[in-house]
């Protein structure tokens, strides 16, 4: 305990000066590009979100080693909103007002980044948002590198249904934006393909639910109906351990009725007991397990960058490594770090992904992806059991929901706008 | 197979007959009978080298080759066939790195104890980089099992044998119904008999003849089954032509009574459950809440830091299991006095350095020990990595105690609640034979008399908030069997601990026994009718408007000293 407590105090010391190294350095350099890092290092999120601040060190200093960008070297610039939705906002404008950077990467949940939004619109500047979401978004300052609905839901439920033959369908999710809109959507996509109501079971628990007994129970009751059932949850992070383990415990096996989820990847499964979860699905577009050269020559990477060679690679890990990539090339094409410029820029731009395709920024600000759904595995590493052919275009604005259906974004002329109405032939005033 | 030995036989009999009338036709016999010796060799052979070859056929990476080599593996006869697809069903077939060979490998800690797969030679301890696992997929699995089962209906183990009847009932098909009508007679044990009877009950439904249908209806009254309750009700429902699915209206009218005594069942056992998992709920709520009824019951101190004594109870289960990763259970009961002596010892230490100053203050007290507790995630965070951690479940805590298709109690519920009762009982015990519990009682009473009587209050202060500290980090060795473990557990219980403490009465044990265990039974009642996140609300206004009536809680605290 005492040399923990010595190893703490000392760490901290040494953060300390560190943190007024990097000042003076800050001063002294002033001919350096700065990149904004814009994760919860403390707080809720921070499970999630130090794992990607770590990321973005990681290829600013692989890209400095390459000598940097237009002859500058990258400096990052690394806030912490502390899991505190109107810090990200504050953060935001203290990035770009005062630390004057060219471009930010961050944010996780999706209340974060519409915190973020009319900051980064007001000031006109570049945000890189690498994590899945509900869609029925696009803003012209922000780049969505994570997967729409499009890319990750859509492609479970149509796995499901032809593969595995799914008849009913219980959709589970925390309650807030992106369960909720994600739910809609599928619900709507399911009806769209002759399921019936009573075939569909939705439930929302609060953030962080442990005690899943009676809706487990409520589960197994409605999957017992004679045919087959999936569960397709949405169910945020932490409230995860309680529901497979409960799974699990009251004999439900992923042979019965699978659970496919969307905000369980490697990291999550690195802080829980694997045994329950065995078979049990998760849809993302990129797993650690994906076999390429490419994919290694990360993974190795990022075990010497952490002197750990345990920790686990994660979707939007590989976001942020697209999206990192294809800002350095748009700056590169654009000669500039001026956001409009860069903007201008961005869209077309091409980088390979990590798992052997290629990925495209397109005019909607939403890039293309493969979709691969894995199962787990008891080592906690997924075994890909479906991939698409090809790589699925994103699409912001759904078109299983009535009220988004004929909206489209293009941010190219001559439409330019990302709520465009195909039907009135009119870009509605709100920008995002 | 049979087919050709008969045909042998015909033939060697036509031989035998035609032999006075053919001379050289011996000759002919004896060659037959060599070639047939021959064959049998070369078949032996044959055998052998099919299994080794289908063996490694498993090796494939397409999954859909892979599934064709188990079908072929399992039609050789070899006493180790079953054996191999039960390794490789549960995760213990590997690929042997060195040389391709295939292995049967056991985790044990740091290494895995291999044996060769298709002897079972073992040749001793491997590291987990020289192997690779033979994985499977979902579909994989349940066609495995089914294939096992059809094997393990004939094996001597009753347990192996029901599981497999099981399995087979979830997907009859021709062939499994064939095989269980065989073996159906036979079958000494009777609960197997009976599901063996069910199954087939079942499958005589669908059967076109009416009297068999009625036979099958009838039977099926004292069954409590799931897939007996599904079949009844599809008999009464109406097909898209509007006709109902059972033609006969007797059948349908014997279907419906015996699914009304079957749904009156479950009715109560719909109820027995609803009333465990309030109780096992309620159980996590009391052990919870329980630490906070000494330190706020009967110190009067608001301590928010009380979720993070939890959090450092769960965070010593975790490094116990660190210690000794063979010993999973071991740790587990190790951890209960450790988590109680760390988290006790930290307790103590805050009292001495903070909030003895701050007595008879207690928004300062509140402001302190939530920056406490802020201080003690933020260090855990800086420790283990802001990152859950994962805490393995024993084997005997994990899965339930069966009682039919619609009853069965988890076992970590169980032991839960078992466990809280036993904690509660302890501390009970505690506060009213020890000469601490008589301290602890007089200086919540009357701390000047107390001291005035010579009671050293500061010193039992210290040890009454230790002791509230230390049974949070015991709750929280129970938590860390149910939730995440990771900076953050404590917060999510510190609200839900101090509803209980103040529903309960402040200073009473029992009431925070009876309020955690009323709470957790209004919110599962609550649950399904409601919704999660709506029961919560409902159960929080309701405390508010109780707290309205009586502000003192279910069990006030009586007397004099109350007054105040």
């Amino acid at each position: 305990m005492k040399n923990i407590l010595r190893k703490t105090g000392i760490t901290s010391v040494l953060s300390a000066l560190v943190f007024m190294a990097g000042i003076n350095t800050a001063v002294s350099a002033e001919d350096t590009i700065k990149v904004g890092i814009l994760h919860s290092l403390s707080g809720t999120m921070a499970i999630s979100e130090t794992t990607l601040k770590d990321t973005m060190l990681m290829l600013i200093d692989e890209q400095n080693k390459k000598g940097g960008l237009l002859g500058k070297k990258l400096e990052a610039v690394v806030v912490d909103p502390a899991s505190n939705w109107p810090l990200f906002a504050e953060k935001a404008r203290e990035l770009i007002t005062k630390d004057k950077v060219s471009t930010i990467f961050g944010c996780w949940t999706s209340v974060s980044r519409k915190s973020v939004l009319p900051v980064i619109e007001e000031l006109n500047g570049l945000l890189f948002y690498p994590v899945q979401y509900e869609g029925e978004e696009s803003s012209k300052n922000v780049f969505y590198t994570g997967a729409a609905p499009n890319q990750q839901a859509i492609p479970a439920i149509d796995y499901l249904m032809n593969d595995m033959g799914v008849k009913r369908w219980v959709l589970a999710g925390t309650d807030y934006v992106y369960p909720r809109t994600t739910n809609k959507i599928l619900e709507a996509y399911l009806k769209s393909k002759g399921v019936d109501q009573k075939d569909i079971m939705i439930n929302y628990t609060p953030f962080g639910h442990s005690d899943w007994q009676s809706i487990v129970a409520e589960i197994k009751k409605f999957g017992s109906a004679g045919k087959k059932t999936a569960v397709v949850s949405t169910i945020n992070g932490d409230a995860n351990i309680p529901f497979y383990k409960e799974l699990g415990n009251q004999g439900m096996s992923a042979e019965d009725i699978p659970v496919v989820a969307f905000s369980v990847g490697e990291e999550e499964l690195s802080g829980m007991d694997t045994k329950p979860l065995v078979g049990h699905m998760a849809a993302w577009n990129y797993f650690m397990s994906i076999d390429t050269t490419k994919n290694a020559a990360f993974i190795k990477q990022w075990h010497e960058f952490t002197k750990d060679p345990k920790r686990v690679t994660n979707d939007p890990m590989e976001a942020h490594y697209i999206g990192f990539n294809m800002w350095v090339k748009a700056v590169e094409k654009a000669g500039t770090t001026d956001s409009n410029a860069v903007q201008k820029a961005m869209i077309g731009i091409k980088f390979p992904n990590l798992t052997g395709g290629t990925a495209q920024m397109l005019p909607n600000h939403h890039i293309s992806k493969p979709v691969f759904i894995g199962e787990i595995q008891d080592d906690g590493q997924f075994m890909t059991v479906w991939q698409t052919n090809t790589l699925v275009k994103g699409d912001a604005w759904s078109d299983f929901l009535p009220e988004s259906k004929p909206i489209i974004s293009d941010w190219t002329a001559p439409i330019n706008c990302g709520n465009y109405n195909t039907i009135t032939k009119k870009c509605s005033g709100q920008k995002f | 197979m049979i087919l050709n030995g008969t045909g042998r036989l015909a033939m060697l009999f036509l031989i035998a007959m035609l032999l006075p009338l053919l001379f050289f036709s011996q000759q002919i016999n004896a060659q037959e009978v060599t070639s047939k010796a021959n064959s049998d060799v070369t078949e032996i052979l044959e055998v052998k080298a099919d299994f080794s070859s289908a063996l490694l056929a498993l090796k494939q990476r397409s999954l859909s080759k892979r599934a064709e080599a188990i079908k072929q593996l399992i039609k050789i006869e070899n006493p180790r066939t079953i054996i191999i697809l039960d390794a490789l069903l549960i995760g213990n077939l590997f690929e042997n790195r060195a040389d391709g060979s295939l292995l049967i490998a056991e985790n044990q800690g740091d290494y895995y104890a291999a044996s060769q797969a298709e002897t079972g030679d073992s040749i001793g301890r491997l590291k987990k980089a020289d192997i690779k696992k033979i994985r499977l997929s979902n579909r994989l699995r349940s066609q495995l099992r089914l294939l096992l089962a059809q094997k393990e209906l004939y094996l001597e183990d009753t347990d192996i044998r029901m599981q497999a009847v099981k399995t087979l009932a979830k997907n009859p098909t021709k062939e499994a119904i064939q095989l269980l009508k065989s073996v159906a007679d036979s079958e000494q044990d009777e609960t197997i008999q009976q599901e063996i009877q069910l199954i087939l009950a079942l499958q005589d439904m669908t059967s076109s003849d009416k009297n068999v249908r009625l036979a099958a209806v009838e039977s099926l009254k004292q069954h409590t089954s799931l897939e007996a309750v599904n079949r009844l009700q599809h008999m009464l429902e109406k097909d898209s032509d509007g006709q109902f699915n059972e033609p006969d209206k007797q059948i349908r009218k014997i279907a419906k009574s015996a699914l009304v005594k079957i749904e009156a069942r479950l009715q109560v056992y719909a109820t027995i459950k609803t009333v465990f998992f309030g109780l096992s709920l309620g159980a996590v709520l009391v052990l919870a809440a329980i630490g906070l009824a000494i330190t706020f019951g009967v110190m009067g101190v608001i301590n928010m830091a009380h979720g993070e004594m939890m959090m450092l109870g769960a965070y010593t289960t975790y490094v116990m299991q660190l210690i000794m990763p063979n010993h999973i259970a071991l740790s587990l009961i190790l951890s209960i006095p450790a988590a109680f002596i760390v988290a006790g010892l930290v307790g103590i230490a805050i009292e001495r350095g903070i909030i003895r100053f701050l007595y008879g203050r207690p928004l300062e007290t509140l402001l302190a020990t939530f920056g406490v507790s802020l201080f003690l995630q933020q260090t855990v965070r800086s420790i283990f990595s802001p990152l859950n951690r994962s805490v393995i479940t024993p084997d005997f805590m994990s899965g339930s105690l069966y009682i039919n298709d619609f009853l069965s109690f988890t076992w970590n519920r169980i032991y839960i609640l078992v466990f809280c009762l036993l904690v509660f009982a302890a501390l009970l015990q505690i506060l009213r034979r020890t000469r601490l519990g008589l301290e602890v009682r007089a200086v919540s009473q009357n701390r000047n008399m107390a001291k005035a009587m010579g009671i050293p209050t500061d010193k039992v202060d210290a040890m009454t908030f230790g002791l509230g500290s230390g049974v949070a980090g015991i709750a929280g060795v129970a938590l860390s069997q149910i939730t995440n473990v990771g900076p953050n557990l404590g917060q999510a219980y510190i609200v839900d601990s101090f509803m209980v403490v103040v529903f309960g009465g402040v200073g009473n044990l029992w009431g925070t026994l009876v309020s955690g265990f009323t709470l957790g039974i209004a919110n599962k009642v609550l649950e399904p009718i409601a919704g999660a996140v709506l029961a919560k609300v409902v159960v929080l206004v309701f405390i508010i408007l109780f707290i309205q009536k009586r502000p003192r809680g279910l069990f006030p605290q009586k007397g004099r000293a109350a007054e105040s």
